[in-house]
């Protein structure tokens, strides 16, 4: 019965289907280009080494000081747009892996679908036990994701939001608040007691390792991106002008073409891009699953909830 | 005001060398962790995994002092001369 039905099912939708996809398809892809267009057609051209932070897209006030460090106008730069753009492309993919859900699954998207869900699950098992499953799981593989394909930007030529400070600053102070609603859950008074429950000298030594989690978590992750391409743009420069030390007495191009840049560049790329992108994501996400777990007072907070459903209980039967 | 800017920029450079200094604890640190971790694999092989993440986390952790003077160092190349630059020509001016 059901052969002969789920073909038919699949004919009628084929054609709003297929639209539905192209246009998360285009979701997907849209953003990044946006984001290499943007990158050509609003920031100038380089010459040489050129290790800059983002480009100020737009700005409040135009006649701004922009070599301020701290500045108080509201400006748009390249790390925020990226960013969003990076977070609408995974908006797509998702909608795009979700897309036509089967109860067994038949098509490739779907199979890759349940393996993400099924490895953040595990993941957060492991690291957090099971009761935190439910709520964490799509907010670790959010950040996972974020961060990943944050990193990855730097493939397209563009600016990549995690070497900016800024942007990975926010994602550690809403982790930092995160972490904050789960050790205070079960009322402020347990929630001081956790700081001063050693005395009143590491108490003061523990509000500081408290405030040094956001700031060290956004240092790593900012850190890592931000010296991997440092690097990789100092060798490249000093490959080129090494090759026009030692190749500059070719005749004509051959003399220009910077040979020797062809290769270690790339595999550092390797190194930096890919490997240590994915690792920092991983990392920021272990490191918040961590602080979260471990601040988290489970068998209190199960007693209270517990406590409270008996006395619901007896209300309900008391009515 | 050349010899000031010329001192500025020149300790600048020089303060970012020297905060990298630190870069040798995490070095050390890690390395330690990572040899034990090679031990704690050779002893318990079928460990494997669980030592290996437990290795990045730690590693992760270590490498936070010499983040911090990276960080620093970043600032003092590239955001320190721009201010005091601007600074010692506010004070000239």
């Amino acid at each position: 019965m059901t052969e002969t039905e789920i073909p038919e099912k699949q004919e009628k939708r084929s054609l709003r289907f297929r639209v539905v996809d192209i246009l998360l398809i285009l979701m997907m892809v849209l953003p990044l280009v946006t984001a290499v267009a943007l990158r050509v057609l609003l920031t100038p051209p380089e010459e040489g080494v050129a290790i800059h932070g983002a480009w100020v897209y737009w700005c409040a006030n135009p006649d701004a000081d922009l070599s301020q460090v701290i500045s108080t106008d509201f400006m748009i730069t390249e790390a925020q747009v990226n960013s969003w753009l990076v977070m609408i492309s995974i908006t797509g993919l998702a909608l795009f892996l979700t897309h036509g859900l089967r109860e067994r699954a038949t098509t490739v998207r779907q199979h890759v679908a349940e393996w993400v869900v099924e490895k953040v699950e595990g993941l957060v098992t492991s690291s957090m036990g099971a009761f935190h499953v439910r709520p964490f799981a799509p907010f670790v593989c959010a950040i996972i994701a974020l961060s990943v394909f944050s990193s990855l930007m730097s493939l397209l030529g563009v600016f990549t939001p995690t070497s900016d400070m800024s942007v990975v600053s926010g994602w550690a102070i809403l982790v930092f608040l995160v972490i904050t609603a789960y050790k205070a859950c079960c009322g402020p008074r347990l929630y001081v007691k956790t700081f001063t429950s050693d005395g009143p000298v590491v108490a003061v030594l523990n509000v500081i390792g408290e405030v040094a989690t956001p700031v060290s978590m956004a240092f790593r992750h900012y850190g890592n991106v931000m010296s991997g391409a440092v690097i990789g743009v100092l060798v490249t420069t000093f490959l080129t002008w090494l090759s026009s030390l030692l190749l500059g007495w070719l005749p004509g191009v051959l003399g220009e073409i910077p040979l020797l840049r062809v290769g270690l560049p790339a595999v550092l790329s390797v190194y930096f891009d890919l490997f240590s992108g994915a690792l920092q994501a991983y990392i920021f996400a272990m490191l918040t699953m961590i602080y979260v777990g471990g601040g988290f007072p489970l068998e209190e907070y199960v007693k209270r909830h517990s406590g409270r459903k008996a006395r619901q209980g007896e209300t309900a039967r008391a009515a | 005001m050349e010899l000031a800017l010329a001192i500025v920029f020149g300790c600048c450079a020089l303060g970012a060398g020297i905060a990298m200094i630190a870069g040798i604890g995490p070095g050390i640190g890690e390395g330690n962790a990572v040899a034990k971790a090679c031990e704690a694999i050779g002893r318990q092989p079928e460990a494997r995994g669980e030592v290996t993440s437990t290795m990045i986390m730690g590693c992760a952790i270590a490498e936070t002092t010499g983040l911090y003077a990276l960080v620093i160092a970043i600032l003092l190349i590239f955001v320190a001369p721009g201010v005091m630059g601007n600074l010692i020509k506010d004070l000239v001016k």
